[in-house]
């Protein structure tokens, strides 16, 4: 039981540290790099708890895709430490409002989630979830969200959806004047339209051009 | 003290499986060389040792010996990082692999999820060297490279999730348990092929490494590493590509099961077994090296997003409607 404390004192202090060091480091890099830290820690505090499933989830969604494509902007965007001089500079103060705002609004919304966990009988109950001793916990959520949960589910996969056909609505434009490979074109090329036999008289030439 | 002894007993077990497997990298390496000879009717490596076979422990040496040499602008903490993520990846994911019945050293409820999750996180060892070397060929290397794994990633789950329809299970040990009457490679052919070339491309194998191709990128990420570091990678890149072998293998080729369950042949060990399909589909790979052409970046693209992920899309509803027409579905309300 002490090693079990010891991992999560360990992981926990591993997914704070490193969740200060994404806002506190001056490259946006490393700081992507501090953010994957902090995924990896908490999935293994889920781990740790016996939720695998989602702690592996955790990897291969956030670490595995997400932060990939993060670290895919950032170092495209280059972003180096002289155009971070803007946090620096005089205009500094400005953003510490905002900065307070949305810290206050995540602040109330942690305080209503433990309410809700204290005060639970107020919310719906979650009875669905009857464990079974030898029920590994990807089943017990498969069994819950694919019966109970199924709307709520497809709901939130329509939404996925709709927001990413949005980002590419947002982002296309049809650009003219660029050269396209047709891949059909490319494979249905026969060898009558591409290699042409030509006898050459010896000592003259002859025009290829036509 | 009772922790210690458990904590030994680890110890030598990962000991076991790590020493075995970095020696069969240096081999596999070996046989690719020479398989790629053989096809383009060179000899391949055969100076050092019988065969040549110790041609990639002189390779290793004269890799330890090298200097290593970190460029001046590059970032120096992530450049270092970049070879030994890639090789404690490529490595861990060998911890829920069973080799047979008893021979696995964390028998996970998870273990496909598991080796999903360290198979994504491969591309990082290379995104890392790529960005941390500061110069544009690694850079391009790894830009295509992410691309690439994130896009392979997506069909291979797809494929992932047919087989755990057949099987019901996520535990690697009950997906080889499951295919005792029937190997999943007979029913679900279309998704071993497909599982077998998106894992070409998972790997950066030919055809599909266009993120080190010489002719383009020099050597793509790799270009500013030398001596050791350099080296690391390539074992990296190996101990991931036997990884796959592995993975095909117990996915779809019967895992530990002898082809026939009768008498000689279930005599022999279940390792046995593991290895010799490890081997044929590690030929396969090595084959493909020296036969086909390097893809085109857009071709490649084409490929995953455009054939692979609707085909294997279709290939998961076809099964599930099957399983369930004749009631086929696997009891997992246990």
């Amino acid at each position: 039981m002490i090693a079990h404390a010891l991992f999560f004192y360990f992981f926990s202090i591993i997914a704070i540290l490193s969740a200060i060091m994404v806002i506190v480091s001056r490259n946006t890099v490393h700081a992507v790099f501090f953010l994957i830290l902090d995924f990896i820690s908490i999935a293994s505090l889920f781990i740790l708890i016996g939720a695998e499933f989602l702690g592996m989830m955790m990897i291969i969604v956030y670490v595995g895709a997400v932060a990939v494509l993060f670290l895919f902007v950032v170092m495209l965007l280059n972003v180096s430490e002289q155009k971070l001089s803007w946090f620096r500079g005089s205009r500094k103060t400005k953003h510490i409002p905002i900065g307070l705002a949305v810290g206050a609004v995540i602040l109330l919304e942690l305080i209503v989630v433990v309410g809700g966990w204290k005060y639970r009988d107020t919310f719906s109950e979650t009875k669905f979830l009857n464990f079974e001793k030898d029920f590994t916990n990807t089943h017990a959520i498969g069994n819950v969200m694919y019966t109970e949960y199924i709307h709520l589910f497809q709901i939130s996969g329509l939404i996925l959806l709709l927001s990413m056909i949005g980002a590419i609505v947002l982002t296309y434009r049809k650009r003219e004047g660029v050269k396209r490979q047709n891949y059909f074109t490319q494979v249905g090329r026969e060898r009558e339209d591409s290699i042409k036999l030509v006898e050459v008289e010896s000592g003259k030439g002859i025009n290829l051009d036509d | 003290m009772e922790y210690l002894v458990v904590l030994y007993n680890e110890v030598y077990k990962i000991l076991f499986l790590l020493i075995p497997i970095l020696v069969s990298v240096a081999m596999i390496v070996w046989f690719d060389r020479r398989v790629w000879g053989f096809v383009q009717k060179r000899r391949g490596p055969n100076v050092v040792g019988p065969f040549g076979l110790f041609q990639t422990l002189a390779d290793a040496l004269k890799y330890i010996f090298k200097e290593i040499i970190i460029p001046a602008s590059s970032n120096k903490v992530i450049f270092i990082l970049a070879p030994i993520v890639t090789m404690t990846l490529a490595l861990s994911a060998w911890a829920v692999i069973p080799l047979s019945e008893k021979m696995v050293i964390a028998d996970i409820n998870v273990g496909i999820l598991y080796i999903f999750a360290i198979s994504s996180l491969g591309v990082y060892g290379i995104l890392m060297g790529g960005w941390a070397s500061n110069s544009k060929y690694p850079f391009l290397g790894a830009v295509r490279s992410a691309a690439q794994m994130v896009s392979y990633e997506v069909s291979i789950g797809i494929i992932i999730i047919n087989v755990l329809l057949c099987t019901g299970s996520l535990n690697l040990k009950e997906i080889v348990l499951a295919q005792q009457n029937l190997w999943f490679v007979i029913p679900l052919f279309p998704m071993f092929v497909i599982f077998f070339i998106s894992a070409l491309a998972e790997t950066n194998r030919p055809p599909f490494d266009l993120p080190e191709a010489e002719a383009e990128l020099v050597a793509g990420y790799q270009t500013e590493y030398s001596g050791m570091m350099y080296a690391m990678f390539w074992l990296g890149e190996y101990a991931n590509i036997l990884l796959m072998c592995a993975l095909g293998s117990i996915l779809f080729l019967g895992g530990w099961l002898s082809p026939i369950d009768i008498y000689p042949l279930n005599l022999i060990p279940g390792a046995v077994w593991m290895i010799i399909k490890i081997l044929i589909l590690f030929f396969m790979f090595a084959i493909i090296k020296a036969i086909v052409p390097r893809y085109r970046y857009d071709q490649l693209m084409r490929l995953g997003w455009k054939v692979f992920l609707p085909f294997s899309l279709i290939y998961v509803v076809l099964t599930a409607s099957f399983l369930i027409y004749f009631d086929l579905l696997p009891n997992t309300g246990n």
